[in-house]
């Protein structure tokens, strides 16, 4: 009997279709990352073990620079943007700013709130693209006499007030000094809020420590 | 679609001797594509995930006027960490003795040791408290909070810095020492 004549058939694959997917998929994921929202004022926060995802939405975050100047802004969301409004229209109220609601619109439109009080109507003539570490001096923070993130953080508290508790995010830069941080903080407390949360670079707990234990034995969720 | 005209590769049987015309086959291989499309699926995923931040939550205490309502400390169970400039560490256990002479100095890395020797010794009261003086840096300060976290400390605190600390401090950096403030000295909070 003899075998069946088998056609010997080529063993090369045809890679079109896969080359297809690969770059299906490459193109789904270039397009669906966000790219880093381009930051005017520059930080490199500190490593944490914590695996906490920051939040993204009800965000107010308070930046504080290198060089101890504090700013503050809130998510890139429309509903943010209204608060980050009522914010400033909090503000204008409680301190008699005199800010008219030009300059509100126009102070909600820029990336970040970061010049004295005195001074808002300035940062509201300038253009969005101008506004950086250099260009603004910061919201005065520096003594305890002189806060002026106290009204700010109470502004904050009234646009929120009687709805959810927004996100607090605090982002340092590694080089800030500590004083800076601690008055923030104080302008935070006699707000009462006592909730905040401080940004940083994710870090894998280090061997043999009692978080690493803990994380291994499974006792622990790494993301708490 | 990556087929283009093959159709007259394969039809024509070549007799021995006939070697000239040979028709490249116009089936352009795709492996190598792939493997660039997939390499660069990769190095995506692994950039995009990598630069999520993550947040380290704090609950503050309200502040408490009234010195009843405070927690009073055990001093044998207490462990005072400082933060001084350029990372510098300090510390020392239960109250600071007379001369400074339990005040020491230490690093990050060594700190961690320190701490899990003294929480394996003492017993659940074990508490940290935590006083950065104004040349440390934002960092020091996430930095300790992270060794709280690594070494699963439940209770610590932030405390000021006395001036009688932050002069020892000074004085182990090679700084000038502050006046000590009979009153309230200046650039002091």
């Amino acid at each position: 009997m003899s075998r069946p004549k088998i056609p010997r058939k080529s063993t090369n694959v045809d890679m079109t279709a896969m080359c297809d997917v690969a770059f299906l998929l490459l193109s789904f994921f270039i397009l669906t990352t966000k790219p880093k929202p381009s930051e005017a004022v520059h930080i490199d926060p500190p490593n944490s073990v914590s695996a906490k995802q920051a939040p993204e939405k009800d965000l107010v975050m308070i930046s504080l620079n290198k060089d101890g100047k504090v700013y503050i802004s809130t998510g890139d969301g429309a509903d943010d943007k209204i608060q980050k409004q009522e914010i400033i229209k909090s503000v204008n109220a409680a301190k008699g700013l005199g800010l008219t609601d030009q300059e509100i619109a126009l102070l909600t439109k820029a990336p970040f709130i970061g010049s004295p009080l005195a001074q808002l109507k300035v940062q509201a003539k300038m253009d969005p693209s101008q506004m950086s570490s250099e260009t603004l001096q910061g919201i005065p923070c520096q003594d305890t006499a002189h806060n002026e993130m106290v009204d700010w953080i109470r502004g904050v508290k009234d646009a929120y007030a009687g709805q959810h508790t927004p996100n607090i995010l605090l982002k340092g830069d590694n080089f800030a000094k500590f004083p800076v941080f601690k008055n923030i903080v104080g302008a935070l407390k006699k707000n009462d809020l006592l909730k905040f949360q401080m940004v940083t670079n994710p870090e894998a707990a280090p061997n043999g420590s009692l978080l690493y234990k803990a994380i291994q034995s499974g006792k622990l969720n790494a993301a708490e | 679609m990556a087929e283009m005209d093959t159709s007259s590769g394969g039809g024509h049987k070549k007799g021995p001797g006939v070697k000239k015309g040979k028709k490249m086959s116009t089936r352009v291989d795709l492996t190598p594509m792939v493997d660039l499309g997939f390499l660069l699926i990769t190095f995506f995923i692994f950039t995009t995930t990598m630069s999520k931040p993550t947040a380290f939550k704090l609950n503050l205490p309200a502040d408490t006027k009234n010195p009843e309502e405070q927690n009073k400390l055990n001093d044998r169970s207490a462990l005072t960490v400082m933060l001084g400039k350029d990372h510098n560490v300090f510390y020392y256990e239960g109250q600071l003795a007379d001369g400074a002479t339990n005040f020491k100095s230490s690093n990050f890395k060594d700190i961690r040791d320190e701490i899990m020797q003294k929480k394996a010794a003492a017993d659940s009261s074990f508490m940290v408290i935590i006083k950065p003086n104004d040349e440390s840096t934002y960092e020091d300060f996430v930095k300790i909070m992270d060794e709280m976290k690594i070494s699963q400390i439940e209770r610590y605190a932030l405390v000021d810095i006395t001036p009688l600390e932050d002069n020892l401090i000074r004085i182990t950096e090679g700084e000038p020492a502050l006046p000590m403030p009979a009153a309230p000295a200046a650039g002091k909070k």
